[in-house]
């Protein structure tokens, strides 16, 4: 249908200044959302990449989801019986059932490690830092974990030809001020002391990682917590990261233990990204709302100014579908000329972006903006700033298809 | 059977029914116009006569009666009908020139054309420049309107209701808006081409170029008289 194009670039082409102002506010919608997806798509994604390789998937832990219920509260589920001063039964803590538990998940399509994760004191020199102290079994943490490849001094295996070896985390060496194949003292919770030697650093990106974990052979961490052939966890690495919470499901229904995927461990920063994109998308949402209110103006202003000519088109025998459509038309050219131009906006943002260097530590650490440049928020953002210049440009395009020439013309004459 | 009229209208009226009181705007009008004649509806300003025009140009629906246009019933036409109807067989001229600003006159003039997309490009341009020659306007055929006279205006408009080459012209006041030298140049247009055959229908209020037509239909407060 050439001649509705030619009469849409027509009013456009008489309105440039206006069209420019629409265009730009839809390109700043466009762009701005390509390089905020770009900055916090790429930090959630590294960040989740991160924790997905440095973390189990599935934690299997020595507690319950639920407390223990008081035989009272047994005997009379609603009774309006209480009990003041109850003190519960003080038991051992641990995997009760471990040997059994582990043997299960051998067999099955789950790698597994156990460990013992206890609190521990660091002391080296003047320093005296709280850390966690997790002993594990080389040969089986790496098939659960990445801490073999995290590895920047040292090695995993150190451990077993270090009786008294540790590995720590590269912050905690920092903050304690300490390097490979030193002495450090390690107090427990229950009071036990061990010297050990630093045989390791490890370094994961993820800072609750780097600064507050450490690994020890599994039978130095039962030492320290007195506690011997006790483990408190069960790691588990499970090949489709993304089935981990229902795994985790079915583990908890099958052990009693609770059973904890990485997407509950994490829980609390998975919902603080979701908050960050919902903060997002309203932002975005609202530049593009004003966007949309540009184009609604100047359509709604060029069919003020050409009343007569709609007029006269539908005399000629235009249809209304035609009028519309070229109302229509001119919507659609400013989005899409606003989406190809903050395509451009969003690209260069981005670019400018990564060539920002600092050095931050938050969830990670990185000396940049982690970007993620994929091509998905370009579409996103197309198929929104589209759909509200074409919603934009229907409201004023059904009104001029429904002027009625009779009534224009008489006024003209 | 006798061949139908090119326009035959039975009781046709138009009552406006929005204010407190129904006002007619035209009443029970009994017409007939064969291919070929050129008309005049004359009466004085109030008495109906383009509120007529509107009826029969298919831009205004009757309230009631019946409008048959080349034999066809225009009551069972939807709008969408309507406006193909009124592309292919009717071109209007009004008091106001109406063309687009923004266009040249060539391409004002193709505009119905493109709409019909009966023609190639080509032929539609050398249509529109034929038809513009044809009218008095030989050169600057890619000027824009603004840069005309009022007179040339009028005939630019002419050419495009001519463009479709349509069964019916229908003019509103078309010299109303142009002096009595330029009112008589268009008028004279309208003589020439009824001469060829085209059937012409318009309106005005002049009697001296009323009486230059084959025929005239008088109006008095929407009724025809006489």
């Amino acid at each position: 249908m050439g001649l509705v194009l030619e009469l849409a670039l027509g009013h456009l082409g008489q309105r440039k200044r206006q069209t420019l102002v629409s265009v730009a506010g839809v390109a700043l919608g466009v762009g701005f959302f390509i390089a905020m997806m770009a900055l916090m798509g790429g930090f959630q994604k590294y960040f989740v990449t991160q924790v997905i390789d440095s973390w189990p998937h599935i934690i299997i832990k020595d507690e319950f989801r639920d407390p223990e219920r008081q035989p009272v509260d047994l005997r009379y589920p609603r009774g309006a019986v209480r009990l003041e001063g109850l003190k519960p039964r003080d038991e051992l803590k641990g995997i009760r059932n471990s040997r059994e538990i582990l043997a299960a998940l051998e067999d099955g399509p789950y790698a597994s490690a156990p460990t013992l994760r206890t609190q521990v004191f660091f002391r080296y020199g003047s320093r005296d830092i709280a850390a966690t102290l997790v002993g594990i079994d080389p040969k089986k943490e790496v098939r659960v974990t990445q801490l073999a490849q995290d590895m920047v001094e040292g090695s995993l295996d150190a451990l077993y030809s270090n009786a008294n070896g540790v590995i720590i985390g590269a912050g905690l060496a920092k903050k304690l001020g300490i390097g490979l194949g030193e002495m450090l003292s390690v107090t427990s919770p229950v009071g036990a002391v061990l010297k050990m030697k630093v045989v390791g650093i490890f370094n994961t990106g993820v800072t609750a990682l780097d600064n507050f974990e450490s690994y020890s052979l599994i039978k130095k961490a039962q030492v320290l917590a007195n506690r011997a052939n006790v483990i408190n966890q069960v790691r588990i690495r499970i090949p489709d990261v993304t089935l981990a919470r229902q795994v985790a499901q079915e583990l908890e229904g099958r052990f009693g233990y609770k059973a904890e995927s990485w997407e509950e461990s994490y829980s609390n920063v998975l919902g603080l990204f979701k908050v960050q994109n919902g903060v997002m998308y309203s932002a975005v949402g609202a530049i593009l709302v004003v966007a949309a209110f540009g184009i609604f103006n100047i359509i709604s202003t060029v069919i003020n100014e050409k009343r007569r000519d709609i007029a006269i088109l539908k005399s000629i025998g235009l249809s209304e579908a035609d009028i519309r459509a070229v109302f229509m038309i001119q919507g659609l050219i400013l989005g899409l000329i606003g989406t190809v131009a903050g395509w451009l906006l969003g690209y260069g943002l981005t670019e400018m972006l990564a060539g920002i260097r600092f050095n931050m530590e938050g969830f990670v650490r990185t000396n940049g903006f982690i970007l993620d440049r994929g091509l998905q928020p370009y579409g996103v953002a197309a198929a929104f700033a589209l759909l509200s210049a074409i919603f934009a440009a229907w409201l004023p395009a059904r009104k001029a298809a429904r002027l009625n020439p009779v009534d224009i013309i008489r006024g003209a004459a | 059977m006798q061949p139908r009229p090119l326009v035959e209208t039975r009781k046709l009226s138009r009552i406006l029914n929005d204010g407190p009181q129904p006002v007619p705007l035209v009443q029970d009008i009994d017409l007939r116009i064969e291919a070929g004649e050129f008309v005049a509806i004359t009466g004085p300003s109030g008495s109906g006569k383009s509120s007529l025009l509107y009826l029969l140009g298919l831009l205004d629906t009757p309230t009631a009666g019946e409008l048959w246009i080349d034999g066809q019933d225009t009551a069972r036409l939807e709008r969408a009908a309507l406006a193909r109807l009124r592309l292919g067989k009717l071109g209007f001229v009004f008091q106001f020139h109406f063309l687009l600003p923004e266009f040249t006159l060539l391409q004002n003039v193709m505009i119905p054309m493109q709409k019909l997309g009966r023609l190639e490009e080509d032929a539609m341009r050398a249509r529109a420049g034929q038809l513009l020659t044809e009218l008095g306007l030989e050169s600057g055929h890619d000027k824009r309107p603004d840069q005309l006279s009022g007179g040339q205006r009028q005939r630019v408009a002419i050419a495009r209701a001519l463009a479709n080459d349509p069964l019916i012209l229908l003019a509103d006041e078309p010299t109303g808006n142009l002096d009595s030298r330029n009112g008589q140049i268009v008028f004279d247009i309208f003589s020439s081409l009824a001469a060829r055959g085209q059937t012409v229908i318009t309106v005005t209020h002049d009697a001296g170029l009323a009486a230059r037509t084959g025929r005239q239909i008088h109006l008095v407060d929407g009724r025809l008289e006489g």
